[in-house]
Order: structure tokens, then C-alpha cells, then sequence
């Protein structure tokens, strides 16, 4: 019998290394800071930093996996409240809620109302078509590419535009079937 | 065939205007760039540390002194940023104005190798600007590096962050006896 699932990662959480999230913050900050001077436009960094966390989720999901103990999810509901529950509290010390699915049960939202990320974060008027925590959009993405699921990753609502919560929009696009490398007579 | 749908095209190198030799290429890989890029990060994180800090653990309070910051750099900052003391403080032998904050397992240096082509590229830089935010923003500019110090007996080096302040430094710290 496959181990059962943990349904919070507080525990994975505390037993984890961790580091002083003001530090984490203010180095976030430091990138950010640091894309805005390179690329100007704005939304070039939103790309960038959207790649970025494509090339962390890709590699982070081989941590959670290893480390979490979670088995395959039957269902793409399973999935979003495993990232909720699980693997947002693990790296980042947070929780969110999952709602507002569809009909289909394609897509959903996470709800985010505490972000470490965003401590100490402003956005300037010339920034506010910034999406300042699109790193996690693309982790989010990234981490499941590597799971079979082609997903797309919006935002919905951003606290530092002024909306009361992080609210990032899920939508699974397609199963990508697992492709083996190699055939068997080779 | 190949190349027939482009809308502009040149049958021979000779036909291109020739460009105006304005285009630069990134010089990413110059390691010395890599480390002042890795430096000025860490410098704006240094300054909002000391901000921060100073607001919280002293009641908005800052040192004046060298000895007073060096050791605020070592115990509280690195406490609040790293959850520990540093390894050590000490003062450079051969110079007056440098000294050295030494980290055995330097956070940013633990899963880091380095590729051979990178000869002395250190990401400790990083930390090296948040020092010299530090030090900088509460008025003793400094010029901080961040090395690699092999230790006898143990597989890994350590991590030294190398503080060598202004002539005015030191000239004010003489003045105030």
C-alpha cells in the first residue's frame, strides 16, 4: 500500500531547512529590481521572471516529490489542492484556498492571502503593469509540466494593485501522455 | 525551396549594407562582471537590512563606531539573515583597515561548485554586497570582496568576507579616540 498522501505540509515544513524570509524577500526584490534595469519594459520582466520560475518549478518538483510522500493524484482537483495545501506550505511557509472551479473541472483558482513575497513591496507608478510574484505563476506551471499537465498560469487579483487577496487563475490545458525515451527493442 | 519566401535578400555578403560595428554582445561571461552584478543586488538588500534592523532591534538607533558596526554586521545581521552568529571576526594582520568576517558554510556558497573555467568567481559576492550595503548606508563606505580560504582538514573551503573601509573611516574612528 502506497504511503498515504499528507494533506498539509506543515509538518515537511517544519522539519525542513528553512531560511529568514526577510532575507528571501528583500533578495527577490534585489532581482526584480536588478530585471526592471536591465529589460526596462515592463512586461519583458513579467516574461523573464515567468521563466525563471518555469526553470525553478522544473527542477523544485523533484524536491516535493521527493520529500512529500504525495502518490499520483487522480484528479486535477487532487492536484490544486495538493499545491494549496502542500507544496505552497512547504517552500514558501503559506497555504492558499482553492475555489472557483469551472463546470468542467479544468480550472480553478488558488487564493493566496498571505504572500512573503510581497513584504515591503510597493509598486511605483511607472511599474503597474508589473506582475511582481510572476515567478510563482511560473513555478506553478513549470512543476507540472514536468507532472504531464500542460497548464496556463494567470493572475487574477494582485494585493499590490489593490485587490484584497492573490488570486492565481489554473487552467489544465491538456494531459501531456509520459513519452519513454527509449523504445524496447533498442 | 528554401529561403525563396524571405521579402529582402541578398545573393552575396558584398550586397549587404555594411553595418555601423555599434552592436555589442553581452559580457556576461567576464566573471568580474558577474560578481559586481551579484554585489549591487546584494547592496540594495544591505541597505533595507540596516534600515530594517535598526527600526526593530535598537529602536531606531544606529553604531557610530567601527568596532560597534563591525560586530552589528556580524552578530545581528547575520543572526537575522542566516539564524546564526558568523564563524568569526577578525582584524586583517598586514593592513590597519581591513577586516574579515569569516563563514565556514556560507549559504549562498552550500549547493555552488564552481566550474573550472571560472577561476575565483565567488558567489559569496552576493553577500559581500549586502555587507557593504550595510556599511555603506550607516557611513563607513568600504570596499568588500568575498573569497575562498582552503582549510586544512576539512573538504570544502571557507567563505571570507574581506572589509577594507574608507581612508576617511578611519581617520574620523582616529578623531573620536
Amino acid at each position: 500500500m502506497p504511503p498515504i498522501a499528507p494533506r498539509s505540509g506543515d509538518a515537511i515544513f517544519a522539519s525542513t531547512e528553512r531560511v529568514n524570509a526577510e532575507l528571501f524577500t528583500l533578495t527577490y526584490g534585489a532581482v526584480v529590481r536588478q530585471l526592471l534595469t536591465d529589460l526596462e519594459e515592463v512586461d519583458e520582466v513579467n516574461k523573464q521572471l515567468d521563466q525563471m520560475g518555469y526553470n525553478i518549478g522544473i527542477r523544485l518538483i523533484d524536491e516535493f516529490l521527493a520529500k512529500s510522500n504525495v502518490s499520483r493524484c487522480v484528479d486535477f482537483k487532487e492536484t490544486a489542492e495538493v499545491i494549496a495545501k502542500v507544496g505552497l506550505k512547504m517552500f514558501l511557509g503559506v497555504t492558499a484556498s482553492v475555489t472557483n472551479w469551472d463546470a468542467e473541472g479544468t480550472t480553478c483558482s488558488l487564493v493566496l492571502e498571505d504572500n512573503p513575497l510581497v513584504d515591503f513591496v510597493e509598486l511605483p507608478d511607472t511599474c503597474q503593469g508589473l506582475y511582481y510574484c510572476n515567478i510563482l505563476s511560473g513555478v506553478i506551471r513549470g512543476s507540472l509540466e514536468m507532472v504531464s499537465m500542460k497548464t496556463e498560469v494567470t493572475w487574477i487579483r494582485d494585493m499590490l494593485r489593490g485587490d484584497d487577496a492573490f488570486e492565481l487563475q489554473v487552467k489544465l490545458l491538456k494531459q501531456v501522455p509520459e513519452v519513454y525515451p527509449y523504445k524496447d527493442d533498442e | 525551396m528554401i529561403g525563396v519566401g524571405k521579402i529582402k535578400q541578398y545573393s552575396n555578403v558584398l550586397d549587404k549594407p555594411v553595418s555601423k560595428g555599434k552592436q555589442e554582445v553581452s559580457l556576461m561571461d567576464n566573471i568580474a562582471e558577474l560578481e559586481r552584478r551579484l554585489e549591487d543586488a546584494g547592496y540594495t538588500v544591505g541597505a533595507r537590512v540596516l534600515e530594517l534592523l535598526c527600526h526593530r532591534e535598537k529602536g531606531n538607533r544606529r553604531e557610530t563606531r567601527l568596532l560597534g558596526i563591525l560586530s552589528f554586521v556580524h552578530s545581528t545581521v547575520w543572526k537575522v539573515l542566516f539564524g546564526k552568529v558568523a564563524d568569526s571576526l577578525e582584524k586583517g594582520t598586514e593592513h590597519e583597515d581591513e577586516y574579515m568576517i569569516s563563514e565556514r558554510e556560507l549559504l549562498v556558497n552550500r549547493f555552488i561548485s564552481i566550474p573550472k573555467d571560472m577561476g575565483t568567481f565567488n558567489c559569496g559576492a552576493f553577500v559581500a554586497g549586502i555587507v557593504r550595503g550595510v556599511l555603506d548606508s550607516a557611513g563607513f563606505p568600504a570596499v568588500v570582496t568575498a573569497h575562498f580560504v582552503p582549510i586544512e582538514g576539512l573538504l570544502r573551503p571557507r567563505t571570507t568576507i574581506l572589509i577594507k573601509f574608507a581612508e576617511e573611516v578611519l581617520r574620523r574612528e582616529a578623531r573620536l579616540g
